[in-house]
Protein backbone atom coordinates (compact mmCIF):
# COMPACT_ATOMS: atom_id res chain seq x y z
CA UNK A 1 0.00 0.00 0.00
CA UNK A 2 1.39 3.60 -0.52
CA UNK A 3 2.70 5.03 2.21
CA UNK A 4 0.71 7.85 2.45
CA UNK A 5 -2.43 6.05 2.55
CA UNK A 6 -1.47 4.37 5.62
CA UNK A 7 -1.95 7.53 7.14
CA UNK A 8 -5.60 8.42 6.15
CA UNK A 9 -8.60 6.33 6.15
CA UNK A 10 -8.99 5.29 2.66
CA UNK A 11 -11.87 6.76 0.71
CA UNK A 12 -14.74 4.06 -0.29
CA UNK A 13 -17.76 4.94 -2.34
CA UNK A 14 -20.86 3.37 -1.11
CA UNK A 15 -23.25 2.21 -4.30
CA UNK A 16 -25.94 0.03 -4.91
CA UNK A 17 -27.81 -1.72 -8.24
CA UNK A 18 -31.15 -2.65 -7.90
CA UNK A 19 -32.64 -3.10 -11.01
CA UNK A 20 -36.37 -4.06 -11.26
CA UNK A 21 -37.24 -7.06 -13.12
CA UNK A 22 -40.28 -8.73 -14.37
CA UNK A 23 -39.41 -12.45 -15.15
CA UNK A 24 -42.81 -14.57 -17.19
CA UNK A 25 -42.70 -17.14 -15.48
CA UNK A 26 -43.39 -19.22 -18.91
CA UNK A 27 -46.59 -21.60 -19.33
CA UNK A 28 -44.55 -24.58 -17.62
CA UNK A 29 -43.74 -22.80 -14.88
CA UNK A 30 -46.80 -20.84 -14.82
CA UNK A 31 -49.57 -24.01 -14.49
CA UNK A 32 -46.79 -24.71 -12.09
CA UNK A 33 -47.16 -22.42 -9.55
CA UNK A 34 -50.94 -21.69 -10.46
CA UNK A 35 -51.35 -25.51 -9.10
CA UNK A 36 -49.25 -24.64 -5.71
CA UNK A 37 -51.48 -21.04 -5.75
CA UNK A 38 -55.35 -22.45 -6.72
CA UNK A 39 -55.16 -26.18 -5.75
CA UNK A 40 -52.41 -27.03 -3.31
CA UNK A 41 -51.05 -29.72 -5.46
CA UNK A 42 -47.59 -30.00 -6.62
CA UNK A 43 -47.22 -30.63 -10.44
CA UNK A 44 -44.30 -32.27 -12.26
CA UNK A 45 -43.53 -33.45 -16.42
CA UNK A 46 -42.49 -36.54 -17.86
CA UNK A 47 -40.17 -36.92 -20.24
CA UNK A 48 -41.41 -39.58 -23.46
CA UNK A 49 -37.84 -40.78 -24.20
CA UNK A 50 -36.06 -41.56 -20.74
CA UNK A 51 -39.40 -40.99 -18.74
CA UNK A 52 -37.73 -38.93 -15.80
CA UNK A 53 -40.52 -37.12 -13.91
CA UNK A 54 -38.76 -33.77 -13.16
CA UNK A 55 -40.64 -31.42 -10.41
CA UNK A 56 -40.02 -28.47 -10.68
CA UNK A 57 -41.59 -29.15 -14.06
CA UNK A 58 -39.32 -28.73 -17.42
CA UNK A 59 -41.03 -28.19 -20.73
CA UNK A 60 -37.80 -30.11 -22.67
CA UNK A 61 -35.34 -32.74 -21.35
CA UNK A 62 -32.07 -31.77 -21.70
CA UNK A 63 -30.46 -35.21 -21.19
CA UNK A 64 -32.33 -36.34 -24.39
CA UNK A 65 -33.53 -33.32 -26.37
CA UNK A 66 -36.83 -33.72 -26.55
CA UNK A 67 -40.08 -31.80 -25.57
CA UNK A 68 -41.81 -32.59 -22.64
CA UNK A 69 -46.22 -32.31 -23.10
CA UNK A 70 -47.09 -35.12 -20.25
CA UNK A 71 -47.97 -33.37 -16.95
CA UNK A 72 -48.03 -35.65 -13.59
CA UNK A 73 -49.30 -34.85 -9.90
CA UNK A 74 -46.96 -35.59 -7.76
CA UNK A 75 -47.05 -36.25 -4.44
CA UNK A 76 -46.42 -33.39 -1.63
CA UNK A 77 -44.27 -35.58 0.44
CA UNK A 78 -41.20 -37.41 0.02
CA UNK A 79 -37.69 -38.38 0.97
CA UNK A 80 -34.70 -35.89 2.28
CA UNK A 81 -32.10 -36.81 -0.01
CA UNK A 82 -29.23 -33.93 1.00
CA UNK A 83 -29.70 -31.15 4.10
CA UNK A 84 -27.70 -28.65 5.21
CA UNK A 85 -28.60 -26.67 8.28
CA UNK A 86 -27.53 -23.18 7.58
CA UNK A 87 -25.86 -20.60 10.43
CA UNK A 88 -25.45 -17.44 8.69
CA UNK A 89 -27.52 -14.77 7.88
CA UNK A 90 -27.79 -12.09 4.50
CA UNK A 91 -30.72 -10.31 3.01
CA UNK A 92 -31.98 -12.73 0.29
CA UNK A 93 -32.91 -15.49 2.83
CA UNK A 94 -36.35 -15.92 3.54
CA UNK A 95 -36.57 -16.96 7.32
CA UNK A 96 -33.96 -16.12 9.94
CA UNK A 97 -31.40 -18.85 10.54
CA UNK A 98 -30.94 -21.45 12.15
CA UNK A 99 -32.81 -23.23 9.47
CA UNK A 100 -32.79 -26.10 6.83
CA UNK A 101 -32.42 -26.41 2.97
CA UNK A 102 -32.87 -30.07 1.54
CA UNK A 103 -33.51 -31.62 -2.10
CA UNK A 104 -36.12 -33.71 -1.29
CA UNK A 105 -36.63 -36.84 -3.60
CA UNK A 106 -40.79 -36.33 -3.89
CA UNK A 107 -42.74 -39.95 -4.33
CA UNK A 108 -43.25 -40.10 -7.77
CA UNK A 109 -40.44 -38.21 -9.38
CA UNK A 110 -36.74 -38.63 -10.12
CA UNK A 111 -35.04 -35.38 -9.51
CA UNK A 112 -34.06 -33.96 -5.88
CA UNK A 113 -36.61 -30.92 -5.14
CA UNK A 114 -35.10 -28.06 -3.83
CA UNK A 115 -36.78 -26.25 -0.36
CA UNK A 116 -37.05 -25.26 3.23
CA UNK A 117 -37.27 -27.05 6.20
CA UNK A 118 -37.61 -24.88 9.34
CA UNK A 119 -38.44 -26.88 12.45
CA UNK A 120 -36.83 -30.02 14.04
CA UNK A 121 -33.59 -28.97 12.82
CA UNK A 122 -32.16 -31.48 15.29
CA UNK A 123 -33.63 -33.90 14.22
CA UNK A 124 -33.13 -33.96 10.56
CA UNK A 125 -31.73 -37.22 8.67
CA UNK A 126 -31.16 -37.92 5.24
CA UNK A 127 -33.50 -40.96 4.26
CA UNK A 128 -36.79 -39.51 6.66
CA UNK A 129 -39.85 -38.80 5.00
CA UNK A 130 -41.04 -35.18 4.73
CA UNK A 131 -44.72 -33.81 3.77
CA UNK A 132 -45.24 -29.89 2.47
CA UNK A 133 -46.48 -27.35 4.26
CA UNK A 134 -48.41 -24.91 2.32
CA UNK A 135 -49.08 -21.16 2.94
CA UNK A 136 -52.49 -20.09 4.14
CA UNK A 137 -52.18 -17.14 1.45
CA UNK A 138 -50.46 -17.77 -1.82
CA UNK A 139 -49.35 -15.56 -4.44
CA UNK A 140 -48.26 -18.68 -6.90
CA UNK A 141 -44.55 -18.50 -5.87
CA UNK A 142 -42.17 -21.24 -5.06
CA UNK A 143 -42.71 -19.93 -1.43
CA UNK A 144 -46.53 -20.42 -1.39
CA UNK A 145 -45.38 -23.98 -0.02
CA UNK A 146 -43.97 -22.56 3.21
CA UNK A 147 -41.54 -25.79 4.30
CA UNK A 148 -41.68 -29.15 4.36
CA UNK A 149 -41.91 -30.66 8.01
CA UNK A 150 -40.86 -34.27 9.26
CA UNK A 151 -43.66 -36.78 9.10
CA UNK B 1 -3.89 -29.65 -32.19
CA UNK B 2 -0.96 -27.40 -32.85
CA UNK B 3 1.36 -26.90 -29.56
CA UNK B 4 0.55 -23.74 -27.15
CA UNK B 5 2.32 -22.83 -24.40
CA UNK B 6 1.96 -20.28 -21.47
CA UNK B 7 5.10 -18.30 -21.73
CA UNK B 8 4.15 -15.38 -18.96
CA UNK B 9 2.18 -15.62 -15.73
CA UNK B 10 1.78 -12.69 -12.86
CA UNK B 11 0.04 -12.71 -9.83
CA UNK B 12 -1.10 -10.20 -7.10
CA UNK B 13 -0.89 -10.94 -3.41
CA UNK B 14 -4.47 -12.35 -2.42
CA UNK B 15 -5.54 -10.18 0.45
CA UNK B 16 -8.95 -9.17 2.35
CA UNK B 17 -9.11 -6.01 1.25
CA UNK B 18 -6.78 -4.00 -1.14
CA UNK B 19 -7.50 -0.47 -0.26
CA UNK B 20 -5.26 1.22 -2.08
CA UNK B 21 -5.59 -0.30 -5.71
CA UNK B 22 -8.97 -0.17 -8.14
CA UNK B 23 -9.42 -3.32 -10.12
CA UNK B 24 -8.14 -1.40 -13.38
CA UNK B 25 -4.51 -0.82 -11.34
CA UNK B 26 -4.19 -4.40 -10.28
CA UNK B 27 -5.25 -5.85 -13.81
CA UNK B 28 -2.82 -3.12 -14.87
CA UNK B 29 -0.12 -4.27 -12.69
CA UNK B 30 -0.37 -8.24 -13.78
CA UNK B 31 -0.73 -7.62 -17.17
CA UNK B 32 3.01 -5.51 -17.23
CA UNK B 33 4.54 -7.91 -14.89
CA UNK B 34 3.35 -11.07 -16.95
CA UNK B 35 4.88 -9.26 -20.30
CA UNK B 36 8.13 -8.55 -17.94
CA UNK B 37 8.18 -12.52 -16.84
CA UNK B 38 7.70 -13.44 -21.03
CA UNK B 39 10.10 -10.54 -21.82
CA UNK B 40 7.60 -9.73 -24.18
CA UNK B 41 6.40 -6.39 -25.18
CA UNK B 42 2.93 -5.05 -25.50
CA UNK B 43 3.26 -4.81 -28.86
CA UNK B 44 3.79 -8.49 -29.09
CA UNK B 45 0.37 -9.68 -28.32
CA UNK B 46 -2.39 -9.35 -30.53
CA UNK B 47 -5.53 -10.57 -28.88
CA UNK B 48 -6.89 -10.17 -24.99
CA UNK B 49 -9.08 -11.63 -23.12
CA UNK B 50 -10.48 -10.24 -19.57
CA UNK B 51 -12.28 -12.85 -17.03
CA UNK B 52 -14.74 -10.28 -15.74
CA UNK B 53 -18.42 -10.86 -14.14
CA UNK B 54 -20.74 -7.69 -13.94
CA UNK B 55 -22.84 -8.78 -11.22
CA UNK B 56 -19.42 -9.51 -8.70
CA UNK B 57 -18.19 -6.04 -10.27
CA UNK B 58 -20.95 -3.72 -9.83
CA UNK B 59 -20.14 -2.37 -13.58
CA UNK B 60 -22.03 -3.31 -16.74
CA UNK B 61 -19.88 -5.39 -19.75
CA UNK B 62 -17.29 -4.96 -16.86
CA UNK B 63 -14.47 -6.47 -19.59
CA UNK B 64 -14.47 -2.59 -21.17
CA UNK B 65 -13.67 -1.01 -17.62
CA UNK B 66 -10.21 -3.22 -17.61
CA UNK B 67 -9.40 -3.35 -21.40
CA UNK B 68 -7.28 -0.45 -21.12
CA UNK B 69 -4.95 -1.50 -18.28
CA UNK B 70 -4.76 -5.37 -20.17
CA UNK B 71 -3.07 -3.55 -23.10
CA UNK B 72 -6.46 -4.04 -25.10
CA UNK B 73 -6.79 -0.27 -26.55
CA UNK B 74 -5.84 -0.91 -29.96
CA UNK B 75 -6.87 -4.65 -30.20
CA UNK B 76 -9.12 -7.20 -30.45
CA UNK B 77 -10.55 -8.02 -26.89
CA UNK B 78 -13.19 -9.83 -25.64
CA UNK B 79 -14.22 -11.42 -21.92
CA UNK B 80 -15.17 -14.54 -20.07
CA UNK B 81 -17.49 -14.40 -17.84
CA UNK B 82 -16.18 -17.17 -15.70
CA UNK B 83 -14.00 -18.91 -14.16
CA UNK B 84 -9.90 -18.31 -15.14
CA UNK B 85 -9.19 -21.47 -16.44
CA UNK B 86 -12.28 -21.37 -19.25
CA UNK B 87 -10.78 -17.91 -19.69
CA UNK B 88 -7.27 -19.63 -20.07
CA UNK B 89 -9.13 -21.68 -22.53
CA UNK B 90 -10.61 -19.07 -24.81
CA UNK B 91 -6.94 -17.81 -24.81
CA UNK B 92 -5.70 -20.48 -26.18
CA UNK B 93 -8.51 -21.10 -29.06
CA UNK B 94 -7.64 -17.34 -30.21
CA UNK B 95 -3.63 -18.96 -30.56
CA UNK B 96 -5.45 -21.65 -32.10
CA UNK B 97 -6.89 -19.91 -34.61
CA UNK B 98 -4.07 -17.54 -35.63
CA UNK B 99 -3.62 -14.77 -33.20
CA UNK B 100 0.02 -14.83 -31.69
CA UNK B 101 0.30 -14.25 -28.72
CA UNK B 102 -3.35 -13.70 -26.44
CA UNK B 103 -2.98 -12.28 -22.93
CA UNK B 104 -5.77 -13.59 -20.27
CA UNK B 105 -6.22 -11.54 -17.48
CA UNK B 106 -8.64 -12.17 -14.21
CA UNK B 107 -9.45 -9.71 -11.70
CA UNK B 108 -11.72 -9.66 -8.64
CA UNK B 109 -12.95 -7.39 -5.32
CA UNK B 110 -14.68 -9.43 -3.00
CA UNK B 111 -14.22 -6.73 -0.50
CA UNK B 112 -16.39 -4.88 -2.58
CA UNK B 113 -19.27 -6.58 -3.18
CA UNK B 114 -21.82 -9.22 -1.44
CA UNK B 115 -20.59 -13.22 -2.10
CA UNK B 116 -24.02 -14.50 -0.96
CA UNK B 117 -26.40 -12.09 -2.85
CA UNK B 118 -24.19 -12.26 -6.23
CA UNK B 119 -23.82 -16.10 -6.23
CA UNK B 120 -27.92 -16.20 -5.16
CA UNK B 121 -28.01 -14.64 -8.53
CA UNK B 122 -26.84 -18.08 -10.23
CA UNK B 123 -29.83 -19.34 -9.47
CA UNK B 124 -33.01 -20.01 -11.43
CA UNK B 125 -35.40 -16.64 -10.38
CA UNK B 126 -38.52 -18.64 -10.85
CA UNK B 127 -38.23 -21.57 -8.61
CA UNK B 128 -34.57 -21.70 -6.55
CA UNK B 129 -33.25 -17.83 -5.77
CA UNK B 130 -36.31 -17.11 -3.43
CA UNK B 131 -35.18 -19.78 -1.35
CA UNK B 132 -32.27 -17.79 -0.67
CA UNK B 133 -30.00 -20.69 -1.55
CA UNK B 134 -26.14 -19.23 -2.63
CA UNK B 135 -22.77 -20.83 -3.21
CA UNK B 136 -21.76 -21.65 0.05
CA UNK B 137 -25.41 -23.37 1.21
CA UNK B 138 -25.55 -25.54 -2.07
CA UNK B 139 -21.66 -26.26 -1.68
CA UNK B 140 -22.66 -27.50 2.09
CA UNK B 141 -25.66 -29.84 0.13
CA UNK B 142 -23.05 -31.08 -1.67
CA UNK B 143 -20.84 -31.79 1.11
CA UNK B 144 -23.67 -33.65 2.74
CA UNK B 145 -24.56 -35.71 0.05
CA UNK B 146 -20.84 -36.61 -0.78
CA UNK B 147 -19.99 -37.76 2.95
CA UNK B 148 -23.20 -39.47 3.64
CA UNK B 149 -22.78 -41.73 0.43
CA UNK B 150 -19.16 -42.48 1.40
CA UNK B 151 -19.07 -42.65 5.31
CA UNK B 152 -16.72 -39.99 5.17
CA UNK B 153 -16.39 -37.84 8.62
CA UNK B 154 -16.05 -34.25 9.10
CA UNK B 155 -12.45 -34.64 10.53
CA UNK B 156 -11.20 -36.41 7.24
CA UNK B 157 -12.31 -33.40 5.14
CA UNK B 158 -10.66 -31.10 8.02
CA UNK B 159 -7.80 -32.46 6.66
CA UNK B 160 -7.71 -30.77 3.73
CA UNK B 161 -7.89 -27.31 5.38
CA UNK B 162 -4.95 -28.46 7.47
CA UNK B 163 -2.79 -29.21 4.32
CA UNK B 164 -3.80 -26.45 2.36
CA UNK B 165 -3.34 -23.40 5.29
CA UNK B 166 0.33 -25.21 5.78
CA UNK B 167 0.98 -25.38 2.21
CA UNK B 168 0.20 -21.54 2.05
CA UNK B 169 3.36 -21.13 4.35
CA UNK B 170 5.65 -21.19 1.46
CA UNK B 171 3.50 -19.54 -1.17
CA UNK B 172 3.90 -15.88 -0.52
CA UNK B 173 0.84 -14.94 -2.89
CA UNK B 174 -1.40 -16.51 -0.34
CA UNK B 175 -3.56 -14.69 2.00
CA UNK B 176 -4.08 -17.25 4.80
CA UNK B 177 -0.57 -19.11 5.40
CA UNK B 178 -2.20 -21.24 9.02
CA UNK B 179 -0.64 -23.59 10.83
CA UNK B 180 -3.73 -25.15 12.32
CA UNK B 181 -4.82 -28.40 13.68
CA UNK B 182 -8.19 -30.77 12.93
CA UNK B 183 -9.37 -29.95 16.31
CA UNK B 184 -9.11 -26.08 15.37
CA UNK B 185 -11.20 -26.70 12.17
CA UNK B 186 -13.75 -29.38 14.08
CA UNK B 187 -14.27 -26.02 16.82
CA UNK B 188 -14.47 -23.48 14.34
CA UNK B 189 -17.80 -21.68 13.72
CA UNK B 190 -20.93 -23.58 11.83
CA UNK B 191 -21.57 -22.26 9.06
CA UNK B 192 -23.81 -24.16 6.57
CA UNK B 193 -23.16 -28.06 8.50
CA UNK B 194 -21.18 -29.97 7.82
CA UNK B 195 -19.16 -26.77 6.44
CA UNK B 196 -17.28 -24.91 9.00
CA UNK B 197 -15.52 -21.39 8.97
CA UNK B 198 -12.34 -23.19 8.37
CA UNK B 199 -13.43 -25.83 5.73
CA UNK B 200 -14.45 -22.52 4.29
CA UNK B 201 -12.07 -20.62 1.79
CA UNK B 202 -12.01 -16.46 2.93
CA UNK B 203 -13.45 -13.56 1.03
CA UNK B 204 -10.24 -12.10 -1.13
CA UNK B 205 -8.95 -9.46 -3.94
CA UNK B 206 -6.36 -10.10 -6.69
CA UNK B 207 -5.43 -10.10 -9.94
CA UNK B 208 -3.71 -12.89 -12.23
CA UNK B 209 -2.64 -12.98 -15.70
CA UNK B 210 -0.84 -15.51 -18.11
CA UNK B 211 0.32 -14.87 -21.93
CA UNK B 212 -0.45 -18.02 -24.09
CA UNK B 213 1.80 -18.01 -27.36
CA UNK B 214 2.21 -20.06 -30.85
CA UNK B 215 5.40 -21.63 -31.51
CA UNK B 216 6.87 -18.63 -33.42
CA UNK B 217 6.79 -16.32 -30.20
CA UNK B 218 6.94 -19.12 -27.45
CA UNK B 219 10.86 -19.21 -28.99
CA UNK B 220 11.74 -16.25 -28.50
CA UNK B 221 10.31 -15.42 -24.77
CA UNK B 222 12.59 -15.27 -21.76
CA UNK B 223 11.19 -18.19 -19.83
CA UNK B 224 11.39 -21.48 -20.64
CA UNK B 225 7.56 -22.03 -22.15
CA UNK B 226 5.43 -24.50 -20.26
CA UNK B 227 3.08 -26.65 -23.43
CA UNK B 228 -0.59 -27.44 -23.37
CA UNK B 229 -0.31 -30.90 -23.63
CA UNK B 230 -4.12 -31.34 -23.05
CA UNK B 231 -6.75 -29.00 -21.80
CA UNK B 232 -11.32 -30.31 -21.97
CA UNK B 233 -13.67 -28.59 -20.56
CA UNK B 234 -17.70 -30.36 -19.87
CA UNK B 235 -20.99 -29.12 -18.29
CA UNK B 236 -23.95 -31.22 -16.35
CA UNK B 237 -27.73 -29.76 -15.56
CA UNK B 238 -28.44 -26.36 -13.95
CA UNK B 239 -30.50 -27.48 -11.45
CA UNK B 240 -28.78 -29.21 -8.46
CA UNK B 241 -31.55 -31.63 -7.65
CA UNK B 242 -31.18 -32.92 -11.13
CA UNK B 243 -27.45 -33.98 -10.50
CA UNK B 244 -25.76 -36.46 -8.48
CA UNK B 245 -23.93 -34.37 -6.34
CA UNK B 246 -21.66 -36.81 -5.09
CA UNK B 247 -20.62 -37.76 -8.41
CA UNK B 248 -18.64 -35.42 -10.23
CA UNK B 249 -19.89 -36.79 -14.03
CA UNK B 250 -18.90 -33.56 -16.16
CA UNK B 251 -14.86 -33.69 -14.39
CA UNK B 252 -14.74 -36.83 -15.35
CA UNK B 253 -15.62 -36.41 -18.72
CA UNK B 254 -13.24 -33.62 -18.83
CA UNK B 255 -10.67 -35.31 -17.30
CA UNK B 256 -10.63 -38.20 -19.86
CA UNK B 257 -10.27 -35.89 -22.30
CA UNK B 258 -7.70 -33.66 -21.27
CA UNK B 259 -6.14 -37.36 -20.12
CA UNK B 260 -6.42 -38.67 -23.84
CA UNK B 261 -5.19 -35.54 -25.70
CA UNK B 262 -2.29 -35.46 -23.45
CA UNK B 263 -1.68 -39.17 -23.95
CA UNK B 264 -2.10 -39.99 -20.20
CA UNK B 265 -3.15 -43.26 -19.17
CA UNK B 266 -2.29 -43.41 -15.54
CA UNK B 267 -2.78 -40.06 -13.87
CA UNK B 268 -1.59 -41.16 -10.62
CA UNK B 269 1.91 -42.64 -12.40
CA UNK B 270 1.84 -39.81 -14.94
CA UNK B 271 1.30 -36.52 -12.98
CA UNK B 272 3.76 -35.59 -10.88
CA UNK B 273 1.53 -32.21 -9.19
CA UNK B 274 -1.79 -31.06 -9.41
CA UNK B 275 -3.43 -27.97 -8.56
CA UNK B 276 -7.57 -28.15 -8.12
CA UNK B 277 -9.83 -25.50 -7.21
CA UNK B 278 -11.17 -26.23 -3.82
CA UNK B 279 -13.15 -23.02 -2.11
CA UNK B 280 -14.66 -25.71 0.26
CA UNK B 281 -12.25 -28.84 1.86
CA UNK B 282 -14.37 -31.34 1.22
CA UNK B 283 -13.81 -30.67 -2.86
CA UNK B 284 -10.82 -31.40 -2.97
CA UNK B 285 -11.16 -35.00 -2.75
CA UNK B 286 -14.41 -35.37 -4.51
CA UNK B 287 -12.73 -33.24 -7.48
CA UNK B 288 -9.28 -36.16 -6.59
CA UNK B 289 -12.24 -38.75 -7.42
CA UNK B 290 -13.39 -37.30 -10.07
CA UNK B 291 -10.32 -36.67 -11.75
CA UNK B 292 -9.53 -40.30 -11.61
CA UNK B 293 -6.74 -40.60 -9.07
CA UNK B 294 -9.11 -42.71 -6.79
CA UNK B 295 -11.65 -44.73 -7.10
CA UNK B 296 -15.14 -42.85 -5.80
CA UNK B 297 -15.79 -42.45 -2.04
CA UNK B 298 -11.67 -42.84 -1.62
CA UNK B 299 -10.31 -38.98 -1.91
CA UNK B 300 -10.35 -39.04 1.34
CA UNK B 301 -7.83 -41.58 2.13
CA UNK B 302 -5.20 -39.91 -0.63
CA UNK B 303 -4.58 -37.14 2.29
CA UNK B 304 -4.16 -39.44 4.90
CA UNK B 305 -1.95 -41.73 3.22
CA UNK B 306 0.08 -38.98 2.79
CA UNK B 307 0.23 -39.02 -0.94
CA UNK B 308 -1.84 -35.38 -2.11
CA UNK B 309 1.05 -33.88 1.05
CA UNK B 310 3.83 -32.22 0.46
CA UNK B 311 6.70 -35.13 -0.19
CA UNK B 312 3.81 -37.44 -1.27
CA UNK B 313 3.40 -38.88 -4.56
CA UNK B 314 0.84 -36.52 -5.93
CA UNK B 315 1.46 -33.12 -3.69
CA UNK B 316 -2.49 -31.89 -4.22
CA UNK B 317 -2.18 -27.59 -3.99
CA UNK B 318 1.21 -27.13 -2.98
CA UNK B 319 0.07 -23.40 -3.33
CA UNK B 320 -2.25 -23.58 0.03
CA UNK B 321 -5.11 -23.70 -2.90
CA UNK B 322 -8.13 -21.85 -2.65
CA UNK B 323 -8.93 -22.18 0.67
CA UNK B 324 -5.95 -20.11 1.53
CA UNK B 325 -6.83 -17.63 -1.10
CA UNK B 326 -9.74 -17.27 -3.58
CA UNK B 327 -10.45 -14.89 -5.08
CA UNK B 328 -13.14 -15.86 -7.41
CA UNK B 329 -12.94 -15.76 -11.19
CA UNK B 330 -9.34 -15.49 -10.53
CA UNK B 331 -8.83 -18.69 -8.81
CA UNK B 332 -8.97 -21.03 -11.34
CA UNK B 333 -6.13 -18.78 -13.48
CA UNK B 334 -3.88 -18.98 -10.11
CA UNK B 335 -4.17 -23.06 -10.23
CA UNK B 336 -2.71 -22.76 -13.76
CA UNK B 337 -0.21 -20.55 -13.13
CA UNK B 338 0.97 -22.42 -10.21
CA UNK B 339 0.90 -25.80 -12.32
CA UNK B 340 3.12 -23.63 -14.94
CA UNK B 341 5.45 -22.44 -11.88
CA UNK B 342 6.22 -25.93 -10.99
CA UNK B 343 6.88 -27.27 -14.30
CA UNK B 344 9.49 -24.21 -14.67
CA UNK B 345 11.05 -25.55 -11.56
CA UNK B 346 10.26 -21.76 -10.27
CA UNK B 347 7.69 -22.36 -7.69
CA UNK B 348 9.92 -21.65 -4.97
CA UNK B 349 9.02 -22.88 -1.24
CA UNK B 350 6.12 -25.12 -2.73
CA UNK B 351 8.10 -25.95 -5.78
CA UNK B 352 7.64 -30.19 -6.20
CA UNK B 353 11.02 -31.94 -7.17
CA UNK B 354 11.21 -32.75 -10.73
CA UNK B 355 7.51 -31.53 -11.19
CA UNK B 356 7.22 -32.27 -15.52
CA UNK B 357 4.06 -32.76 -15.47
CA UNK B 358 1.42 -30.73 -14.12
CA UNK B 359 -2.92 -30.50 -13.42
CA UNK B 360 -4.53 -27.57 -13.10
CA UNK B 361 -8.24 -27.31 -12.54
CA UNK B 362 -10.94 -24.70 -12.28
CA UNK B 363 -14.86 -24.77 -12.36
CA UNK B 364 -17.88 -22.65 -13.01
CA UNK B 365 -21.14 -22.51 -11.27
CA UNK B 366 -22.88 -24.35 -7.78
CA UNK B 367 -21.06 -27.58 -6.54
CA UNK B 368 -19.06 -27.79 -9.78
CA UNK B 369 -21.73 -27.57 -12.83
CA UNK B 370 -18.74 -27.11 -15.11
CA UNK B 371 -15.21 -28.29 -14.93
CA UNK B 372 -11.62 -27.19 -16.81
CA UNK B 373 -8.91 -29.24 -16.63
CA UNK B 374 -5.60 -28.21 -17.85
CA UNK B 375 -2.38 -31.25 -18.37
CA UNK B 376 0.68 -28.32 -18.61
CA UNK B 377 4.11 -30.45 -19.87
CA UNK B 378 8.07 -29.05 -20.13
CA UNK B 379 8.25 -30.71 -23.76
CA UNK B 380 6.14 -30.04 -26.60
Amino acid sequence: MAEWLKDVEPLTLKGRIAVPYSWWVGDTGSRFLMSLRDDRKILGTKCPSCGTVFVPPRKNCGRCFVDIEEWVEVAAEGVIEAHTIVHYAYPVQPVKPPFAYALIKLDGTDVGFLHLIKKDLDKIKNGLRVKAKFKEERTGSILDIDSFELI
Amino acid sequence: MDNAAIVGVAQTKYERRKKDQILADLVFDVTRAALDDAGLAIGDIDSVVTVSNDFFDGRTISGMAVGDAAGGEDKNISTVSGDGAFGAFYGLMRVLSGYKATIVVAHYKGSEGSVPITTNGMFDPIFHRHLGIDAISAAALQADAYMARFGIREEDVAQVSVKNHGNAKNNPYAQLPMDITVADVMKSRKIAEPLKLLDCCPISDGAAAIIIANEEIAARTKKKPVWVKGVAHCCEEYFLGDRRLSDPVALQDAARRAYAMAGITDPMAEIDVAEVLEPFSYMEPLWLEGLGFCKPGEGAHLIEKGITTMGGRLPVNPSGGALSANPILVAGLARLIEATLQVRGEAGDRQVKNAATALAHGFNGPCGQSHCVWIMGGKK
